[in-house]
């Protein structure tokens, strides 16, 4: 009887399961690049919007207040998108003709909402809730970044929940005065940490928040 | 490892990457603004049909029709929303030198003026829920509260610039009296 196996089998087959682990580790980083790339988080992408809308213009240049437009956020869930005569509030009078803002006008004479593109989305197992945020003065600025840098509207961070984790594992560094919650520019608050030292501290008790619980499962999958 | 062991492991990897498919991101359920393919104008957020009611409409109505009384908790309230909603036209001294009317928008009347001045704190109230010439209404925005809130924040303002000497402190009124004119 002839050999079933030739004198090279043993080399083919470690060759084989030396490629096979490397294409596994191969596979493992490439995974977790892509996870973390902007490609797969979003980050800095702009997205198609029906109106060009500039949150530079409106907040930066003009100075209107975050919760002009997105008025439920105090109050609710969702910030809320501005119903179009919200636009029209101004546009009724401003750049009336502008072919720019055509679906505009469109939307407030049919009726129509515009379709505009999400741009921050959560997935559907987590649970966030905009108006305890605010309430407890964590600025729009902290998940939206400088959205008055913004010409067209794109993601600031990448909304993974190691990002949410970071504040729900130290809450006091991310309490700000709730008064001032839609503030964009906050350098001399971060600049001058000794102007602040005991804020965050006093006012997680102040407002009962318990550290302890603030990353338990079921604070945001629920 | 034995070989029996091997095996179950090997079936769990296809199981834990069927996990994802992305399901769990994107459920079967509306969320707020989702397009609906069952009705005919494709949202998912109707309308309330004509003549409905909501819940806190009758304290909506009832917080409209009495003033509250003034409070410092009022003013401040009325600051805040006077600062979101009434100053890219108003200002926020209330001049009507807003951004908005800087580009072009009919400038609104200033508040310190004789008429405005004598108007009654119900007269803001009404402009807020109806709006007034070109001014919207910003029921939809500012709750019935609110609007009185605003109102009695105007009345600070209109204080402000309008003020008697006699009704600034003793200190303050010495040192305005070296500078006067």
């Amino acid at each position: 009887m002839s050999q079933i196996f030739t004198a090279s089998a043993d080399t083919r087959l470690r060759t084989v399961l030396l490629a096979i682990f490397f294409a596994l580790i191969a596979g493992g980083l490439f995974a977790g690049g892509y996870m973390d790339s902007s490609y797969a988080t979003l980050v800095g992408w702009v997205q198609n919007q029906p109106v060009p809308f500039s949150h530079e213009h409106h907040v930066g240049g003009l100075g209107i207040d975050c919760r002009y437009c997105h008025t439920t956020v105090e109050t609710s869930k969702h910030a809320g998108l501005p119903a179009t005569h919200i636009c029209m509030t101004c546009h009724s009078q401003l750049w009336t003709g502008a072919p720019m803002l055509a679906p505009v006008r469109e939307s407030l004479a049919s009726g129509k909402p515009i379709a505009w593109q999400r741009v921050a989305r959560l997935p559907d197992y987590v649970y966030f809730d905009h108006a305890i945020h605010i309430a407890r003065g964590v600025p729009c600025v902290s998940c939206h970044g400088r959205v008055d840098k913004m010409p067209l509207m794109a993601r600031a961070v990448a909304l993974q929940m190691q990002f949410c984790l970071g504040c729900h594992r130290n809450p006091a560094a991310a309490l700000h005065p709730p008064d001032q919650v839609t503030r964009m520019d906050w350098s001399d608050w971060n600049k001058h940490p000794e102007t602040h030292k005991l804020y965050g501290q006093l006012m997680v008790k102040t407002y009962g928040i318990e550290p302890a619980k603030l990353d338990d499962c079921n604070i945001c999958h629920r | 490892m034995t070989r029996a062991s091997a095996l179950p492991l090997s079936l769990w990897l296809p199981l834990c990457l069927a996990g994802c498919t992305g399901e769990m991101s994107q459920q079967p359920r509306y969320d707020s603004y989702e397009p609906s393919a069952l009705f005919a104008d494709g949202k998912s957020l109707q309308a309330p049909p004509e003549g409905t009611i909501a819940r806190d409409d009758p304290d909506q109505t009832r917080a409209l029709a009495t003033r509250p009384p003034m409070t410092l908790a009022l003013l401040e309230r009325g600051r805040e929303r006077f600062g979101i909603y009434c100053t890219p036209c108003h200002d926020e001294a209330g001049y009507g030198r807003g951004t908005v009317p800087a580009r072009g928008f009919p400038s609104p009347p200033s508040f310190h003026t004789k008429r405005l001045r004598q108007a009654p704190a119900s007269h803001f109230v009404d402009v807020i829920t109806k709006g007034h010439g070109v001014m919207y209404s910003y029921a939809d925005r500012v709750d019935a509260s609110d609007r009185w809130a605003i109102a009695a924040y105007i009345r600070a303002l209109q204080l402000s610039q309008n003020a008697p000497l006699a009704a600034a402190p003793a200190d303050e009124r010495s040192k305005l009296a070296g500078r006067a004119p």
